[in-house]
């Protein structure tokens, strides 16, 4: 009590020692962390890094092989997440943990019912949470279907689901990963005004800007082990990020002038329908040239998954035109696409991208296993796939014990460098890619965008759809904003600020409306 | 670039006219309204018949001309194919008009059963009430599926689970009671119920404690319970020599019972036939309105979510499969010591697949089950009395196989159109593994 003058610095929560393995790897190696009272802690590192093993474990999910975890001062054992929550611990999961056909309330409730005799009693349930959501300022509709809302509303109910159980340690796991960036500010608000109100909260992510802009304490972890503690003020950008990655990080992609020849991809009043039959994409015309990398953002959800399906010949159009190489390939089928020298790299990784129980040889001539190099008569000729996948393993610097391991055996940034091989390869006069770092460590973004910059400088045309704000700045030379289906705007790169692509993101007009 | 700019009008105006659901409903509807109109009205008998209420003699009904009938309902039909197809503005009228006209489909049926018979007349209240009684396994086991998939398991396993049922129960009925006595009937019955409930807890152990294919552990069951009961059969209950008993007795509501013309026919029933109201009421409520409900919809739709708020899946997951089996065994009684007093080899008949159906139908709501139970029921009274009336066309008698299959035919076409798409529970059929 004598140290916890200037108000601060009770600990609230404390790990210590924590080790937990999981079959063939350390997931965690005697992890240390002091949550305080009123604070805001980052935990810090790349995927694979650590952090959300840690944090499951704080949340019972996970039980810790060795290690002890106490909340304000005692010792806890945790069997399930219930445990947890009942020592006033809350979780806002990466992927939300909702159930889309459920209201709101119901959402709200669940596992913690609020009861008339043996039924639900929805309506003080619903008073329950205006209540919660007026004193954090977390504005939600207790009756609203929750997969009607908005990213940014089902973060709200996560947080009030938390607050609802009287949760006063929070565990936020990446929760801006899915934010336009005017959504971050205000989440950053909500933040503070927990924080103030007595919450304290363990924030985890590997952004850091966000890291700088909130934290009062930092930690990072790196396989598995805590390589440094840092408060906000003694740290910078450069200095977390050689910390997080093990070696000095090159944040700026290197690249020349852009020297843009002719249209290479062009689309028309383009028109597509998502699964449900509604129309997604509404009129969206682009023109990408030979030699350059034409960055489309946008918050996820406004069509960027229709658009590039329906380019890629994936998804029947609805309406409109798209011409590659002079020729209208409406509706064409993708591999007649890929014929062409159009390559793909999609969103879906595990969906489009490979076939899981394939060897890496096999997923590295999906695209080609037809051609006279690779099969005979309609009979493969392993020799030749092996030899090229060999190759291509080699230059694309995947991690495999061998080409005929299972790709799904692989790590994700691994699985994707085998698809930016296969696609890469070849006769490229056009290159879709969708996400391609999604996911990834520092290091292979470094490698993936060193990749698709190369490819730029050998005249090829590039359409880049990424919801990372930092990646379509870095790699593009024209930006277009995707709103609700259409470009709401398209700047050059070497002229666009964060706020200004910002706001067309969020509101589709560079004047805002909000 | 002119010409350009010309195909793109071209093609984003004319094309792509896809098919959806509404307009191939429209479309089926615009041909069965033409061929009321131009081909059945102007062929069927103009003579007058009767719907009666009550059974002879002297009963109350309404006599009417068919051909008239058949054109209205011809007209219902055209206008519902051209709302089908009308301007935007018109198409909220287009659903309830399906909806109307799918319900039209049952009129339709017995008029022109009735038209083309030889007989001038049939009770159609006792019609109804044949229909809600045969509904009553059928909604009991949609009840049970719905308990089941509801809380995330799939299970096709209903037949046998019902079949189980019946075969345990009467077994047990004619070994130690004899098939005489009403106390051990009603001990019998809850045999039946426990079996069923045993049943599904092996299924429950298959799907959720080593994960097997639910799909597969539910053949399992229904090809164990085939096998089980028929060598139950052969070796228990044909060596007792009793071949049939005293089965549960019919009683009427008090009060609804003494109305006028229908109370009697409608508001006498048997005790199993008036459990399954209160099963599906009591479904409604606990699923819908109780805490354990919300966890078990919760459980079938994101069991990860319902894992980090405390749920205990796994336990959530039992106890709606073996409740879902309980009631699968009452089913089974309702055939083996209600239906009839016996037990026959697969003497379910499918009504287990019926019930799945009924539940898909009614997308997966007590309510919706229960229709679609009903008007499975309803297919099932309708074709064993167009079989009594003797349906002819131009001399022709159809055959009765044919008869009995009809309405189940035209009913599915018809609703499945009105009803349109369900959608199941997200994580139905997907094994639930903890996190460790």
């Amino acid at each position: 009590m004598a140290q916890a003058s200037g108000g601060a610095a009770r600990p609230v929560l404390e790990v210590e020692g924590i080790t937990k393995a999981f079959p063939g790897v350390v997931a965690n190696d005697d992890v240390s962390l002091t949550l305080s009272q009123g604070e805001i802690h980052c935990l810090l590192g790349e995927n694979g890094a650590g952090k959300s093993t840690l944090v499951n474990m704080v949340f019972g999910l996970y039980r810790p092989d060795r290690g002890t975890i106490k909340v304000r001062g005692e010792e806890v054992h945790f069997e399930d997440s219930g445990d947890a929550i009942a020592r006033g611990i809350g979780m806002v999961h990466q992927h939300f943990q909702l159930i889309p056909v459920f209201t709101v309330a119901e959402n709200i409730i669940l596992g913690n019912e609020v009861t008339k005799g043996a039924f639900l009693d929805l309506d003080s349930a619903r008073r329950q949470i205006d209540s919660l959501a007026d004193r954090y300022g977390l504005a939600v509709d207790p009756d609203a279907t929750v997969g009607d809302l908005s990213v940014g509303e089902q973060q709200r109910v996560e947080l009030v689901k938390a607050l609802f159980r009287d949760a006063d340690i929070l565990i936020l796991d990446e929760p801006t990963a899915v934010l336009t960036p005017g959504e971050v500010d205000d989440f950053f608000g909500v933040v503070e005004s927990l924080t103030g109100q007595g919450k304290s909260i363990i924030f985890i992510t590997h952004k850091l800007r966000e890291v700088l802009a909130v934290a009062d304490r930092i930690t990072v972890l790196r396989a598995g082990q805590v390589v440094g503690t840092a408060t906000a003020e003694g740290a910078t950008q450069q200095s977390l990020a050689n910390l997080m990655v093990g070696r000095d990080v090159v944040f700026r992609v290197d690249k020349a002038e852009a020297d843009p020849g002719a249209p290479v991809l062009r689309t028309q009043d383009l028109r597509v329908a998502d699964d449900r039959g509604v129309e997604t994409v509404t009129g969206f015309d682009v023109e990408v040239r030979a030699g350059e990398i034409f960055g489309i953002a946008g918050v996820e959800g406004n069509g960027q998954r229709e658009l590039v399906e329906a380019i890629c010949g994936m998804r029947p159009t609805a309406g409109g035109r798209v011409e590659m190489l002079g020729q209208e390939t409406t509706d064409w089928s993708p591999r007649k696409i890929n014929e062409l020298g159009v390559a793909h790299v999609p969103e879906n990784r595990s969906k489009h991208g490979v076939v899981a129980q394939y060897t890496i040889a096999d997923n590295l001539v999906l695209n080609r296993y037809h051609h006279r190099k690779f099969s005979q008569r309609g009979v493969r000729n392993t020799g030749a796939i092996n030899a090229e996948a060999q190759e291509l393993v080699e230059q694309f610097d995947v991690r495999t014990p061998g080409v005929d391991a299972v790709i799904d055996t692989l790590s994700g940034g691994n699985q994707q460098k085998v698809i930016v091989a296969r696609e890469l390869t070849g006769d490229l006069k056009a290159l879709v890619v969708a996400q391609p770092t999604r996911g990834l460590d520092v290091g292979s973004i470094e490698f993936i965008h060193r990749k698709i910059i190369e490819l730029r400088d050998r005249g090829v045309a590039v359409l880049l759809v990424s919801a990372e704000l930092d990646e379509i700045l870095s790699l593009s030379d024209r930006i277009g904003v995707l709103y609700r289906g259409r470009l709401a705007g398209t700047v050059n790169a070497a002229d666009a600020t964060r706020e200004e692509l910002g706001l067309l993101m969020a509101t589709g007009s560079s004047e805002g409306q909000r | 670039m002119t010409t350009v700019e010309h195909a793109v009008g071209a093609t984003g105006a004319s094309g792509r006219v896809g098919l959806n659901r509404q307009s191939i409903t429209g479309l089926v509807f615009g041909l069965l309204g033409i061929a009321l109109l131009a081909g059945v009205a102007p062929a069927i008998s103009g003579t007058s018949r009767r719907f009666n209420f009550e059974p002879p003699p002297d009963p109350a009904g309404i006599g009417f001309h068919p051909p008239t009938w058949v054109v209205a309902i011809g007209v219902l039909f055209l206008l519902t194919a051209v709302l089908g197809f009308a301007p935007p503005e018109a198409r909220r009228w287009a659903s309830p008009a399906r909806l109307l006209s799918a319900l039209a489909v049952i009129p339709l049926l017995l008029v022109l059963s009735l038209a083309l018979s030889d007989n001038p007349s049939t009770n159609i209240v006792n019609l109804f009430n044949e229909s809600l009684v045969l509904a009553t396994p059928l909604a009991l086991g949609a009840t049970t599926g719905l308990w089941c998939e509801r809380s995330g398991i799939i299970n096709i396993g209903i037949e046998g689970t019902m079949l189980a049922g019946a075969g345990i129960g009467y077994m047990t009925y004619a070994t130690i009671g004899d098939a005489q006595s009403t106390g051990w009937l009603w001990f019998s019955i809850l045999i039946s119920v426990l079996a069923g409930g045993l049943v599904a807890a092996l299924l429950a152990v298959l799907s959720i404690r080593f994960g097997v294919n639910q799909i597969v552990g539910g053949v399992v069951i229904n090809l164990f319970a085939l096998g089980l009961t028929g060598f139950l059969r052969s070796e228990v209950i044909v060596k007792t020599g009793i071949t049939t008993g005293v089965g549960t007795s019919e009683f009427g509501l008090p009060l609804l019972s003494e109305i006028p013309v229908i109370g009697d026919q409608l508001f006498r029933g048997k005790p199993i036939y008036w459990m399954m109201y209160l099963v599906v009421i009591g479904t409604w409520l606990v699923m819908f309105r109780t805490p354990w409900g919300l966890r078990v919809r919760s459980c079938g739709e994101n069991p990860h979510a319902a894992e980090t708020l405390g749920v205990n899946v796994v336990r959530i997951r039992y106890q709606s499969v073996i409740l879902g089996g309980l009631i699968a065994g009452l089913a089974g009684a309702w055939f083996s010591m209600e239906s009839q007093t016996r037990f026959e080899d697969n003497m379910t008949n499918a009504a287990g697949f019926i019930a799945l159906a009924a539940l898909i139908f009614g997308k997966w709501t007590p309510w919706g089950a229960f229709g679609g139970a009903l008007l499975f029921g309803f297919s099932r009274a309708l074709g064993t009395r167009l079989q009594f009336l003797g349906v002819e066309v131009s001399g022709f008698e159809i055959p009765s196989e044919f008869l009995q299959a009809l309405p189940f035919i035209v009913t599915l076409v018809v609703v499945a159109g009105a009803v349109g798409r369900s959608i199941p529970p997200a994580a139905a059929g997907q094994p639930f593994q903890r996190s460790k």
